[in-house]
């Protein structure tokens, strides 16, 4: 048993992005405060902090979920990803974030950092979806700027690229 | 917003976790995927002085069958269960709902237990317990008890769970279904909250079993017998009326009767076009 009384401040270690790091929080630090302000990833960003819009999304040991529906004590020892771990050497952008660029999917960029993260487990889990599917992910999100088309074809033409298949 | 401050315990046994829900009784409050407890948390509806995260209990995350049940543990997460390969077959009708419930991200954390221990009128899972006719393993020191759907959720957010217990799985009868299952639901967006759900299945002798969510103030079930199909669509208008419904900012309780009457039908011929 772990207990974390409601005064303490307790050493909380993850893996994010590939990397281990230890920072301190309390019982009710959320996972998203908790990467922002205790370990300054800011790349994940916070919205409604009850669930609905989806900008606060990254990987907990593997699969997408809300970071502000977590918490920090109880994500410790576990494998984050974020937006921060995806470009390659010298900060080069991966297949999903070029189509991003390249089909105008993002304006403030501010829903973009979960959308990434939602649709880089989808297409670790199934590298061919419908566009229906791509939809029905889309669906965790709210995005205030761009409307939702060019998201869509830019994770179809992702995924095509990741298959292999000229876009 | 944030949550009130608490204390946080992880439990690593369930005997660990019934000893401080005797302790702490309504103060406590139980963490599995949190996707419901959280954003109440964090909206401060619900302020626990305790906090117990059950998440990494191992008797507690099994799939499995027992008799005639589909035993679900309560930290199986609701895309597990989506993702199990017996889904189609054993639980034929949870298959088509599951797909519905929240989205893809918030089904990666949140449990099957969760939702029926929330307990929300309009939501998928506690409806499907109610039309299968499942029932909801409650644990205490003094004991364990099982109870049926409708014993269980006994109104809106509200069960007949007492301060000491927990919920350690949940069960449905396996087979229901297989003659014919449907469910369909109306939302603003693809995952939100349902503000109508209906699911249908055929019973083993013919009959149809209807299930509403979002009309009353729990998930609400009927028989058609399938001989009268004539009098279908007026055996359900009556079912709305006895509902009745309620009105909140989504929709007014006209309007969820009126989805119901001229849903229903489509669902049921659904699961009865799927009958194979
Ligand atoms: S900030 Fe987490 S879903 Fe909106
Ligand atoms: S790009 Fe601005 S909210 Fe989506």
């Amino acid at each position: 048993m772990q207990r974390v009384g409601q005064n303490e401040r307790v050493p909380v270690t993850i893996t994010l992005n590939g990397r281990q790091v230890t920072a301190l929080a309390t019982s009710r630090t959320l996972l998203s405060d908790f990467l922002r302000q205790a370990v300054g990833a800011t790349g994940t960003h916070v919205g409604c902090e009850h669930g609905v819009c989806g900008c606060c999304t990254v990987m907990i040991d593997g699969v997408a979920g809300r970071s502000c529906l977590a918490l920090a004590v109880q994500v410790d020892g576990c494998r984050i990803d974020t937006v921060e771990g995806l470009a390659g050497e010298g900060g080069a952008l991966n297949a999903l974030q070029r189509a991003f660029q390249a089909n105008h999917a993002l304006q403030c960029g501010f829903c973009t950092p979960g959308i990434l993260m939602s649709f880089t487990d989808l297409l670790a889990r199934n590298p061919s979806p419908t566009e229906q599917e791509v939809r029905e992910v889309l669906g965790g999100h709210i995005c205030r700027c761009t409307g939702y088309a060019g998201i869509v074809a830019a994770v179809l033409q992702a995924a095509a690229e990741m298959r292999g298949e000229a876009a | 917003m944030k949550p009130r401050p608490f204390d946080y315990v992880r439990a690593d046994s369930v005997a660990e976790v019934l000893e401080l829900l005797a302790r702490h009784g309504e103060g406590a409050r139980i963490l599995a995927g949190g996707q419901s407890l959280m954003a109440m948390m964090n909206l401060r509806l619900v302020q626990p002085e305790v906090l117990i995260d059950i998440s990494r209990i191992a008797e507690l995350g099994e799939i499995r069958i027992v008799g005639d049940m589909l035993e679900v543990g309560a930290t199986v997460t609701q895309a597990r269960l989506e993702a199990w390969p017996k889904l189609e077959e054993v639980a034929p009708f949870i298959a088509r709902a599951i797909p519905w419930v929240g989205h893809f991200q918030t089904r990666n954390r949140g449990t099957v237990c969760g939702s029926i221990a929330h307990a929300d009128p309009s939501s998928e899972l506690p409806l499907s317990l109610a039309l299968l006719e499942g029932e909801v393993v409650l644990r205490s020191c003094r004991g364990e008890r099982c109870l049926k759907a409708p014993e269980f959720q006994t109104g809106m957010l509200t069960t007949a769970r007492e301060a000491d217990e927990m919920i350690t799985a949940v069960r449905f009868p396996i087979g229901v279904g297989r003659k014919g299952a449907a469910f369909r639901e109306v939302a603003r967006r693809h995952g939100d909250f349902a503000i109508v759900g209906i699911g249908a299945v055929v019973a083993g002798d013919g009959n149809i079993r209807l299930g509403v969510g979002g009309v009353s103030d729990r998930p609400r079930t009927i028989t058609l017998p399938r001989a009268d199909e004539s009098d279908l669509q007026d055996r359900i208008e009556r079912f709305a009326w006895e509902l009745g419904g309620y009105d909140d900012i989504h929709a007014s309780a006209r309007y969820r009767r009126d989805i119901l009457r001229r849903l229903a039908p489509r669902v049921i011929q659904e699961a009865l076009q799927c009958n194979g």
